[in-house]
């Protein structure tokens, strides 16, 4: 956390702008402006996301990124059209940032059945090609190994494109994600992975599921290069990102980027993280990555109060007119249950139904046998 | 009717055929896993292929099961078509998060699929211990989303791994090592061999008995039914399911009510094995039809010894088909 601490001071900087160079040179105004709309829509949806969970609304669990905005909407922002990104559970900002609409992430935590999983699976599970969006599913570390046969479909291809993926502390102790970052390195693939130390994982803390100090330190058994940010600088965020996405596109392998930052809720909205040291709470609110954006945009000039105040307000209007539409679309209707299992529609047809009906065959002879079958049976016992 | 030119195809090299033919006809389909490119794999079914076909499309990996099959499922959204070997099938295990939570389910979930095979050496009678002999079918029987062939003769391990390439859905296909070499057939050496997903095929007609069996077991059980044939007059129907998923019901079915009587045939171990899903599905169909309790020959519920006279006890053999399909005959 000392690392962090200094990094800090960094951001808030002394009326010096720390970021005068490498890719950050390229960003404008209006990508100030984009980056703090994207902080903003990702906080404001969770919250929205949030009431009407306790409205009863959402189907299952809500799972929020409160804290970790700044790295996913800083990595998601770097890439371009073409790239494609794996998303964990907490990157919600990086999805807003290839293009998926609150819309998208509502229908998704109501069932609906006009969600991208067509009701058929949860929060931010789905795949999209269009955008470049391969989801997550619950075991972590295997979308990693997908991931790895996109970017292998790229390099067959000679395509100068690039995934992106993020797992936190916890997910990196999996088996599949050492297969995953195992396999990409030694394949060169063209794939950056962001390692967020976000310090837990559920309940427990990364000390207790990990020997890891220096989380850079990982990928020196991958023998990848890898790059340390302040994971609630978004500016920091992008610009390591950036660079660890061209490194991938000139056919120069994988990067890790550890992002130092911090879980501010519990795993989902059923914790209420009393495991959690209180200081520990209280000196990360104080590194608050939406705010210390706010304050920097303000001192640089970039932005006012009021224009600031006016993109929230564009925001929660947004989310309003998203969140009553979405809440009168209707649920799937129940023998969707059965569809789009197989590639071929008539396997799906003959998914038999199991209570107790018996399907038949076409064709069969469907009479019962006569009465003389049987009498094998019969003469044989007597 | 012309004479078909045919040539004397082993089960393996049908294998190595099918595969050659498709990446030759189709530039999106590739192979991953390991040693099957400088080495040639480890049973040298690809022997040739790094060199014919390149590194892009013959691709050695680290060991690490899950990763391939990853790989292939990510290649696969992508559009190519890939063919993930397992070195020994009993490797799959490693991989089973990745098949049975990944591949199965991408459709479903997503509506995006992920047409791949994965293929590789099953089945014990090669002395070959606990980790390099199993069927695995079962364990994967009860996933939703998957296909899983188990060819029997060269024709169709050639027809079906061809049809499993071109599959919209993740395709296990399970290749019995024993038959590797031991299978010899005369294959066409020219046209299409092509044999669809999903349909049974009578190894042997016969009206006094079904047999439903597969893979190495296809042809044990017919040497079964010709020595019943030869020695006691009656006629037992041997049918190669080919496909486990989707599997074949209204083939069994059919002999079932034509025979009356059923023996179910299969490697694997007795408890969750096939055999106990194809009987459900033949009380549901065919109950009023049945003679005869239906019996079930497969290998003990233990793991596959090395010794061979632990491996022989272990394996259904010969002797104990023809004795359950006399049971089954005579009651």
């Amino acid at each position: 956390m000392q690392v962090t601490r200094e990094r800090r001071s960094l951001a808030r900087g002394s009326g010096i702008s720390p970021y005068q160079d490498g890719h950050l040179k390229t960003l404008d105004r209006r990508d100030m402006r984009s980056l703090y709309r994207l902080l903003w829509l990702t906080r404001a949806l969770e919250e929205r996301l949030e009431i009407i969970f306790k409205q009863g609304q959402v189907v299952g669990g809500l799972y929020r990124s409160l804290g970790q905005e700044a790295t996913a909407v800083g990595c998601g922002y770097a890439l371009s059209a073409g790239d494609w990104i794996a998303p964990s559970i907490r990157d919600l900002g990086a999805l807003l940032a290839r293009g998926i609409e609150p819309h998208d992430i509502l229908r998704q935590y109501t069932a609906r059945g006009t969600s991208l999983c067509a009701g058929k699976d949860n929060t931010n599970h789905f795949t999209v090609p269009e955008l470049g969006i391969l989801g997550p599913i619950s075991p972590l570390g295997t979308q990693l190994c997908v991931l790895n046969g996109v970017a292998l479909s790229f390099r067959t291809r000679r395509e100068p494109r690039v995934c992106f993926t993020f797992q936190g502390d916890g997910a990196s102790r999996t088996g599949t994600s050492h297969e995953g970052l195992a396999m990409a390195a030694a394949l060169n693939l063209p794939i950056v992975v962001v390692l967020q130390h976000n310090r837990w994982s559920f309940g427990t803390p990364s000390t207790a599921e990990a020997a890891v100090e220096n989380w850079a330190d990982v990928a020196g058994a991958y023998g990848v290069p890898a790059v340390t940010v302040d994971g609630n600088d978004v500016l920091q965020v992008y610009d390591a990102a950036a660079q660890a996405i061209a490194r991938a596109r000139a056919g120069d392998g994988m990067t890790i980027i550890v992002s130092e930052t911090y879980r501010m809720l519990g795993h989902a909205q059923h914790d209420a993280q009393r495991y959690v040291p209180d200081e520990e709470l209280i000196a990360w609110r104080d590194h608050d990555p939406i705010r210390s954006f706010e304050t920097y945009l303000v001192e640089f000039g970039f932005e006012s109060e009021t224009s600031l105040a006016e993109v929230r307000a564009e925001v929660a209007a947004a989310l309003d007119v998203a969140t009553d539409e979405v809440l009168a679309e209707p649920y799937p209707a129940p023998g969707e249950a059965r569809s789009r299992v197989y590639g071929n529609a008539e396997l799906d047809a003959a998914i038999p139904w199991t209570r107790g009906e018996v399907p038949g065959y076409e064709g069969l002879v469907t009479a019962r046998p006569s009465a003389t079958r049987g009498t094998t049976r019969q003469s044989q016992g007597a | 009717m012309a004479s078909v030119e045919t040539r004397e195809t082993t089960y393996l090299t049908a294998i190595r055929e099918a595969l050659q033919e498709e990446m030759r006809a189709d530039e999106t389909v590739f192979m991953l896993g390991e040693d099957i490119g400088v080495y040639g794999g480890a049973f040298k079914v690809t022997e040739g292929f790094l060199e014919e076909f390149g590194p892009d499309r013959v691709i050695d990996t680290p060991i690490s099961e899950a990763a391939i099959v990853g790989a292939a499922i990510g290649a696969a959204h992508m559009g190519l078509k890939p063919v993930a070997e397992m070195q020994f099938i009993d490797f799959i295990a490693p991989a089973f998060d990745m098949i049975v939570n990944f591949a199965a389910k991408s459709r479903y979930r997503t509506g995006i699929g992920a047409g791949l095979v994965i293929r590789g050496p099953c089945g014990a009678g090669a002395r070959s211990g606990p980790f390099h002999s199993q069927s695995v079918e079962s364990y994967f029987a009860n996933v939703p989303g998957l296909k899983m062939v188990a060819p029997a003769r060269a024709y169709d391990a050639k027809g079906l791994l061809r049809a499993s390439i071109r599959d919209p859905d993740p395709v296990l296909f399970f290749e019995h090592k024993f038959l590797y070499r031991r299978i010899k057939e005369e294959l066409p050496t020219e046209g299409e061999v092509l044999v669809p997903l999903g349909e049974a095929r009578t190894h042997r007609p016969g009206n006094d008995l079904t047999i439903v069996t597969y893979g190495a077991m296809v042809f044990k059980s017919a040497d079964a039914a010709d020595r019943v044939a030869a020695e006691d007059g009656s006629e037992v129907e041997v049918i190669d399911l080919r496909t486990l998923r989707p599997l074949d019901t209204k083939t069994i079915v059919e002999s079932v009510r034509r025979t009356g009587r059923l023996l179910i045939v299969h490697e694997a171990p007795r408890f969750g094995g096939f055999a106990g899903e194809i009987t459900a599905q033949v009380c549901e169909e065919a109950f009023e039809w049945l003679d005869a309790p239906i019996r079930r020959v497969t290998a003990i519920d233990t793991p596959v010894p090395y010794a061979p006279t632990l491996e022989d006890y272990y394996l259904p053999g010969e002797e104990d088909i023809v004795s359950a399909a006399r049971w089954l005959l005579a009651y």
